[in-house]
């Protein structure tokens, strides 16, 4: 299958995977901006996208695109240090034009993959497998997803590590937006800059409405500070 | 007005693929700085063999910056920082200053060996061409210009395509040994022109196949290449290979 034995197949896997990412978190990042609105509004979106089977089947198919985007990213990266060969360069001078981004996308995976895990127990471990696997004894209902997010912002250190992770996901992101679209071949003269314009922007709106979540909850933790850290 | 300049000079010496290979020093005096570095190696060579040592050996042949033969990677960068996009035998000592150290290494990638010290084998471009660089319709005599109308922005570009050298520099400066910018270069030349379009299909995925069977890298676009290469191709050329390969793959 071309998509797994050429080197422009597997590319064009990671660039898919990681689009249809990018796609997931705008709109994860646009759901989120609701709470700093409306109490009510967020929890109705909790409450949608609950335990329903659709919700789940698209947790699972994102859970899919996060593996193979992993583990073929774990594969280009084994093959391309073997063709780099053995010995490396005494004495390295980086162009001014290759951005850092886009020399440690591995290591910006893997920070990724980490706060993903955090985020996964802080979150989905309290919302939907509370439902699936009728978790009891949580300090909020699985439903109330505003309750879920007071409480993990109000703590000072959750709030740092999330701040450091959306800055993991926003240089990836810069860097992977226009990348996945040159490996499509959607680029050219023309389009090249516009694209890496485009890929700017969007991730840094994009990064920008989860940072302002993660703010407007840790500065109201601040000015009323009965919420405490429960799950630290 | 010209001055002389000294500096210290780290080679890379290694007898071969399998060893293991080590730097040698020495300090150049009185280098005139209008001296190509070329030429400054030839002195190096001089001293060397009058001292009864073994030469320091590096590819280089026209010395003009149109063969692509000459392939240093001078103090981080391949070709070293010339005043413009050129080659390294198109740079120049006054790009230096008295008192530096210059190291001077091999293309270091897996799919380019060392033979001996700074020379490597780059025969695998070779194969890369020949895998379908080229067409194989029989063009008969020279035809009248006339004959296949194109466009002068089409005719342009491929020229510009067309002059990859490939002497590997991209390859070097890529941190996943890619030959993307060369592949790409090639099969742009072609596909940009309408002689090379009925054997676009069957070209890019010859040459696409060859690349990864002599063991480069994938593409990660970085850059790095299209910053180095002397001929100043463009990244929009491997934009333009994933979409011949795209199109040929999804046809089958």
């Amino acid at each position: 299958m071309w998509l797994c034995n050429s080197s422009v197949g597997r590319k064009v896997v990671m660039s898919v995977t990681g689009l249809a990412l990018v796609l997931f978190l705008t709109f994860h990042a646009c759901m989120n901006v609701v709470a700093i609105f409306s109490e009510e509004g967020y929890n109705m979106i909790c409450e949608f996208l609950g335990s329903n089977w659709y919700a789940v089947a698209g947790t699972a198919a994102l859970g899919a695109l996060v593996v193979i985007h992993f583990v073929f990213a774990l594969i280009l990266t084994f093959q391309n240090r073997k063709a780099r060969g053995q010995n490396r360069y005494a004495v390295t001078d980086k162009p001014e034009k290759v951005e850092w981004a886009s020399q440690n996308m591995f290591v910006l995976g893997v920070i990724i993959c980490l706060g993903l895990c955090l985020h996964l127990y802080n979150f989905w471990w309290n919302m939907m497998a509370a439902e699936l696997f009728h978790i009891q004894g949580l300090a909020h209902s699985p439903a109330d997803g505003y309750a879920w997010i007071a409480e993990v912002f109000s703590c000072p250190v959750y709030f740092v590590l999330y701040l450091v992770w959306f800055c993991a996901i926003w240089f990836h992101l810069t860097h992977g937006i226009w990348s996945g679209l040159q490996t499509l071949g959607l680029s050219g003269k023309t389009w090249f800059p516009r694209i890496k314009c485009i890929s700017q922007i969007w991730s840094t709106l994009v990064i920008l409405m989860f940072v302002a979540v993660a703010v407007f909850f840790f500065v109201k933790s601040l000015c009323c500070p009965e919420a405490a850290c429960y799950s630290l | 007005m010209a001055k002389n300049i000294s500096f210290t000079i780290r080679y890379w010496k290694q007898n071969g693929p399998k060893d293991a290979g080590h730097f040698d020093e020495r300090e150049m005096h009185d280098i005139p700085d209008d001296t190509s570095f070329l030429e400054m190696l030839d002195i190096l060579n001089e001293q060397l063999i009058e001292d009864g040592q073994e030469p320091f050996t590096f590819d280089h042949d026209c010395r003009e910056g149109i063969c692509g033969m000459c392939s240093l990677y001078i103090n981080g960068t391949p070709h070293g920082k010339t005043e413009r996009g050129a080659t390294t035998c198109q740079l120049y000592m006054r790009r230096f200053n008295d008192g530096d150290v210059i190291t001077v290494e091999p293309w270091r990638s897996a799919a380019f060996p060392v033979i001996k010290d700074c020379m490597v084998d780059r025969s695998a471009f070779d194969k890369i061409q020949a895998a379908g660089g080229y067409t194989t319709i029989r063009t008969g005599q020279a035809q009248d210009a006339n004959a296949i109308l194109i466009p002068k922005e089409d005719a342009d570009e491929a020229m510009d395509c067309a002059t990859c050298i490939g002497c590997g520099a991209c390859v070097a400066a890529c941190k996943n040994g890619s030959a993307m910018l060369f592949v790409s270069s090639k099969v742009s030349q072609l596909a940009l022109l309408p002689q090379g379009k009925p054997e676009a299909a069957k070209r890019a995925k010859a040459m696409i196949a060859k690349m990864d069977e002599l063991g480069f890298g994938n593409c990660t676009n970085t850059r790095a290449c299209e910053a180095v290469c002397p001929k100043n191709e463009s990244i929009a050329n491997i934009a333009r290979l994933n979409r011949e390969y795209l199109k040929a793959k999804l046809a089958d």
